[in-house]
């Protein structure tokens, strides 16, 4: 590669580790309980729209079912922990590579279809995952599962009095979920699955072993958003199929993207900037007495975006994305 | 479970089916036209059944006559919605399928938040209906009246569509637009008059449908997502852009959504609908129907 390539590069990894330092500081100086768990959730949906991007993104595979991996991760830590006292550390992982296995057995079919049939096909089955949790007595069925305190400590992943350590783990997933991604930028994967998103015949006849480099796409992304599903549990400590597998996840995990730029190295993070804060803030001041001000004002944002900024917001603050953002 | 339950669940399954059919034919048809999947659909569902219900009350319309008003009221919305969004989604230089899905989901968002702000959450139905309640016994099997027209209303509309596509200039005009858009601007046809017509066509027909819902089921904001996945299942199993398709998409997943009731839970009667969906692009990856 270029230097100039490599030079950007170093770059961005130099940007990300300030900007990650500087997050790092702010909850000692914003103690408010109200606006920290603003940040929480800004940075993990940052960090699971970063994984989403891994593989709609990067590969373009669209994928509108991503929930299911999320309520795997969730489910997974939660059963674990209070049906069998698995510390959520255990659960997390497991959740994760349960994902991972998952994804690549649902891939195995479902990278035969194509656009419309494509997306169609992973909202299907997340929502057959959803029916599925639902009627599950053991798994609490629709009724859900409340995790008990047990402890307060990093060895039990639970902090009822402070949120502090919950922002820190937010932050390292989303330290995480940006740096494979720009680690995968620039590798062989990286290279496969943009030429696979930009035109998989010609990928396929140049050597490209498309089916396979979709299967590794699928799988790093269910593995980081199963992650940030279990991380999801522990934070609220509640869950429930509609509200941890719901439709609403999955687009709720796409729209950062978005926004952002999809396929982009930063669009991701930027969107969950943006997008999060504004739909907590609208949510609470308009959501209550306004019923539904919070959807036209998310849904109008969606609209303005694809249309007047199809390539995402990222490349308004380097020109040099703009290639990148295709 | 005798013979008779399941004749007379698979009965009101093929009407439900039909409905279905209707439902989706809209998705299709613009589809067809111009690739373009409209995530916004059951929300145009929606609106059609909230004002099949503001006419009933208000107006004391009964949906059945409200059904040709909500269509044409629909024809509008749709061509403007095509006019006003979808017009600039499809001219994307960019990330052009994100594009038009994302356009027409933040549609569908918007509309269920102006739903939500003026017609609040609450669940409302059209009581006292001409048709509502009301079963007929044919040779022993009771029908559900509203569903039954529905499902009358579903092939007239299919069978209309057909004569229309077939035998009039507009018909013509749409089809030659689906093969080859390019092609219709050197002989003078507006290729963005066809396809305004060809979206306000498409919601007129699932405004149909929504009227005719109307009388049945609750309205409610939220509606429309549960009759949108359906529809879109619909149309991918019959093979997206295909009329017929739909019309044949429906009646199997009204078949199979009766049959898995009777095999499993009520609430996982979905299930063997998006089941059949899965087996059938794994199988076919472009649907029962689907050419291209």
């Amino acid at each position: 590669m270029d230097t100039n390539f490599a030079r950007s590069r170093r770059r961005d990894l130099i940007v990300a580790f300030c900007l990650a330092a500087v997050a790092a500081v702010v909850p000692l100086f914003v103690k408010d309980s109200y606006v920290q768990n603003i940040m929480v959730l800004t940075l993990m949906w940052g960090a699971l729209s970063q994984s989403w991007n891994i593989l709609s993104g990067y590969c373009g595979q669209i994928s509108l079912g991503h929930a299911l991996y999320f309520g795997i991760g969730a489910y997974t830590t939660t059963l674990l922990f209070t049906k069998f006292g698995v510390l959520p550390w255990f659960g997390m992982l497991g959740g994760g590579v349960i994902s991972a296995v998952i994804a690549m057995a649902l891939g195995y079919p479902c990278f035969r279809l194509r656009g419309h049939y494509f997306v169609i096909a992973t909202i299907v089955i997340a929502e057959i995952g959803l029916l599925l949790f639902h009627n599950w007595d053991w798994a609490g069925a629709a009724m859900g599962i409340e995790i008990p305190v047990r402890g307060d400590s990093w060895l039990k992943f639970q902090f009822p009095r402070s949120k502090l350590p919950y922002f820190y783990f937010a932050l390292a997933l989303a330290c995480v979920a940006w740096f494979v991604t720009w680690w995968l930028e620039d590798s062989k994967w990286g290279y496969w699955w943009r030429a696979v998103k930009d035109n998989p015949d010609a990928a396929e006849s140049l050597g490209v072993v498309v089916f396979n480099s979709k299967m590794g796409a699928a799988a790093v992304s269910a593995f980081l958003v199963a992650i940030g599903g279990s991380f999801y549990a522990q934070f609220v400590s509640y869950i429930d199929p509609e509200s941890i597998m719901g439709f609403h996840i999955s687009l709720l995990m796409a729209l950062p993207a978005v926004l952002g730029g999809i396929g982009t190295l930063w669009g991701p993070m930027l969107g969950a900037v943006i997008l999060i804060p504004l739909t907590e803030l609208t949510r609470s001041y308009a959501g209550g007495s306004g019923r539904g001000v919070d959807l036209i004002v998310y849904g109008g944002l969606i609209i303005a975006i694809s249309l007047a900024r199809p390539q995402g917001l990222v490349g308004l603050f380097s020109p040099r994305r703009k290639e990148a953002a295709r | 479970m005798t013979a008779e339950t399941i004749i007379q669940s698979l009965a009101s399954g093929l009407l439900m089916g039909l409905l279905y059919g209707l439902i989706a034919v809209g998705l299709a048809l613009i589809f067809g036209l111009m690739d373009v999947v409209n995530f916004a659909h059951g929300e145009f569902l929606m609106i059609a059944m909230y004002a099949t219900f503001f006419l009933f009350v208000f107006f004391a319309i009964d949906p059945l006559l409200a059904a040709p008003l909500v269509a044409a009221a629909l024809f509008v919305f749709g061509a403007v919605a095509y006019l006003l969004i979808v017009r600039f989604a499809v001219r994307a230089k960019a990330n052009a399928g994100m594009v038009q899905i994302f356009s027409t989901f933040g549609l569908a968002i918007v509309m269920r938040g102006v739903a939500q702000f003026f017609f609040t959450p609450d669940y409302r139905s059209v009581t006292h209906s001409w048709l509502g309640g009301k079963t007929v016994s044919v040779f022993g099997i009771f029908l559900p009246v509203p569903q039954l027209v529905g499902a009358l209303v579903a092939i007239a509309a299919f069978g209309a569509l057909y004569l229309f596509i077939n035998r009039t200039d507009f018909g013509r005009a749409l089809e030659a637009t689906r093969e080859d858009a390019g092609a219709v601007a050197l002989v003078g046809i507006d290729k963005n008059k066809v396809f305004a017509l060809g979206w306000g066509l498409g919601a007129a027909l699932v405004g149909l449908a929504g009227a005719v819902m109307a009388i049945f089921f609750y309205i409610y904001p939220d509606v429309g997502a549960s009759f949108a996945l359906i529809a879109y299942v619909t149309v991918a199993l019959g093979g997206f852009g295909s009329v017929f398709g739909a019309f044949a998409g429906g009646i199997i997943v009204g078949l199979v959504e009766a049959t898995t009731a009777m095999l499993l839970p009520p609430s996982l009667k979905a299930v063997g609908i998006y089941a059949v969906y899965l087996l059938v692009v794994f199988i076919r990856p472009r649907g029962l129907f689907g050419s291209m």
